[in-house]
């Protein structure tokens, strides 16, 4: 499985914020995406899961144009999970009833074993005396795993995380950061937009620099966080600053 | 901590609560003096006294008008369920977005136009005397069948008005996260939207049933012998204007709890939300 996006460009209105934007993705590879706010790191996520329909441009999944306009989305976002910067859990629904409402619509499994599989999801994610909690009930940390696990459930083959630690006090970070260098340990294919440099130097197998809706450079995690080409991302990195 | 010596912030709160307590008591008992001491003063007191407030002719016909109370009850009790149906139908057809539901969309549009634009009092008689006046048989000539249609037509659009609202204050955040499961449109609404919205809207929906329970008395113009129509028939029976005083004791003795209840309930949602 690969993931190829050709040229997309996609306005909001007079907004223009992807321009001839594209990127490969080959599976089981781990693509952070950084830059600043509005640089399109995030629309590139929510078109991808077909959120956002683009304007212009294909995104090939297998080889097939997901982006083709009139394609029935469902099938193709249930092969693509995301999770939101702000959780978006289902607050009248346990953590359990978030977790499984999807599966139990869309996929043809038991109920009982739709059930010890979610179980095994939230032991594996430190989550299981968590399982009746409502999200209110549990720490920003707790419902961003939650959120993970919902979009875990349905056996995704691509992750896209839209900054999902932004919105955590900085002390909860760390737990959603272990599940995704987990997911990642299993060669989970994922997208990553982030600010947390430490995470993608780490756990990127490549970093991709946006700026103005385009990819401005990309490569290795370690060689472009510490000796990036451009000037701007060397600008967004503070890398001159700090000598 | 707490058994401790009540703070200077707690000494002077407790203060002012008492001075508060004080002042309330004096204004309010001055009130209730003047009126005890200016009403009787009035020339046509005397009349009014026993005409309106005729305690001997309320006990002959306080049991008589609860008895038609329970219509109301009744009335009421049949017409919920059917206006929460529609209403809710309603507002999920004024929403349908699909080209083919097209004429259905139009159809809630105009139908909640229609009805939010009529005075019950109006709909009541042109539903209970016009349907009728079909020469339909038994049963379907019934005024307690076309008062109830009449009843439910307009506040159902009320209603999908108060359910569309509240479907609008869901965050397009929540569809998202449903939509990128790959649920469709449908379920989303189903199992995310619709039971976060009903949730919101019931302090106002309340607020509707209030309304209803007292607009049933409407019914009274085109037939049923409910509380009104009873209070009205005592009147004309005995000359005197206490049963109508019977009627609306009557009344407030189900409003006034439910109104305390829809706030009770209000208050719960804002300090839910905060």
């Amino acid at each position: 499985m690969k993931l190829r996006l050709v040229d997309i460009d996609k306005s909001f209105g007079a907004n223009h914020v992807l321009k001839r934007f594209s990127l490969d993705v080959d599976e089981g590879e781990c693509v952070c995406l950084i830059g600043p706010s509005g640089s399109g790191k995030s629309t590139v996520l929510r078109t991808v899961n077909l959120l956002e329909p683009v304007d212009d441009g294909q995104i090939l999944l297998d080889g097939v144009d997901i982006a083709e306009p009139g394609l029935d989305p469902q099938p193709i976002r249930q092969r693509i999970g995301i999770v939101f910067q702000s959780y978006n859990l289902f607050p009248h629904m346990t953590a359990a009833d978030n977790v499984k409402l999807a599966p139990r619509r869309l996929l043809a499994e038991a109920p009982a074993a739709l059930a010890d599989r979610v179980g095994g999801l939230f032991e594996t994610f430190g989550l299981s005396g968590h399982m009746d909690h409502y999200p209110d009930q549990l720490s920003g940390g707790q419902q961003q795993r939650v959120a993970i696990i919902r979009a875990l459930a349905m056996r995704p083959e691509i992750m896209l995380f839209d900054e999902v630690t932004s919105a955590l006090d900085p002390e909860l970070v760390g737990e959603v950061l272990d599940v995704m260098r987990r997911l990642r340990d299993q060669r989970m294919t994922m997208i990553v937009a982030t600010h947390e440099m430490d995470f993608a130097r780490e756990a990127a197998d490549r970093v991709a620099m946006l700026d103005g809706g385009q990819i401005i450079e990309q490569g290795a995690a370690e060689a472009l966080l510490t000796a990036p080409a451009r000037q701007r991302t060397r600008d967004f990195l503070r890398l001159d600053r700090s000598k | 901590m707490s058994d401790a010596r009540p703070t200077r912030r707690q000494q002077y709160e407790a203060n002012l609560r008492r001075r508060a307590l004080w002042r309330a008591g004096i204004s309010s008992a001055a009130f209730v003096l003047a009126i005890i001491i200016l009403v009787p003063m009035a020339p046509g007191w005397v009349a009014v006294k026993k005409s309106f407030f005729n305690w001997d002719i309320l006990q002959r016909t306080f049991p008589g008008l609860l008895k038609a109370f329970v219509w109301d009850v009744a009335i009421f009790a049949w017409s919920m369920p059917l206006i929460a149906i529609l209403g809710l139908a309603l507002a999920l057809a004024r929403d349908a977005h699909s080209p083919g539901l097209f004429p259905l969309r139009i159809g809630a549009i105009a139908f909640i136009d229609i009805f939010r634009g009529i005075p019950v009092i109006l709909v009541v008689f042109l539903i209970g005397f016009g349907i009728p006046g079909l020469g339909l048989p038994r049963p379907w000539n019934s005024p307690y069948i076309w008062g109830t249609v009449a009843l439910v037509l307009t506040y159902s659009a009320y209603v999908a008005e108060i359910f569309r609202s509240g479907i609008d204050s869901v965050h397009a955040s929540q569809r998202a996260a449903a939509t990128s499961l790959g649920l469709g449109h449908g379920d989303v609404m189903r199992f995310v939207v619709l039971p976060q919205a009903i949730r919101r809207v019931v302090p106002a929906n309340m607020n509707m049933l209030i309304a209803l329970q007292k607009d049933v008395a409407l019914l009274s113009f085109i037939g049923p012998v409910e509380l009104l129509r009873q209070a009205g028939v005592y009147k004309s029976l005995l000359a005197n204007f206490t049963p109508y005083v019977g009627a609306a004791v009557i009344f407030l003795f189900i409003t006034i709890p439910a109104t305390r209840f829809a706030d009770h309930l209000l208050a719960r949602q804002k300090r839910a939300r905060s």
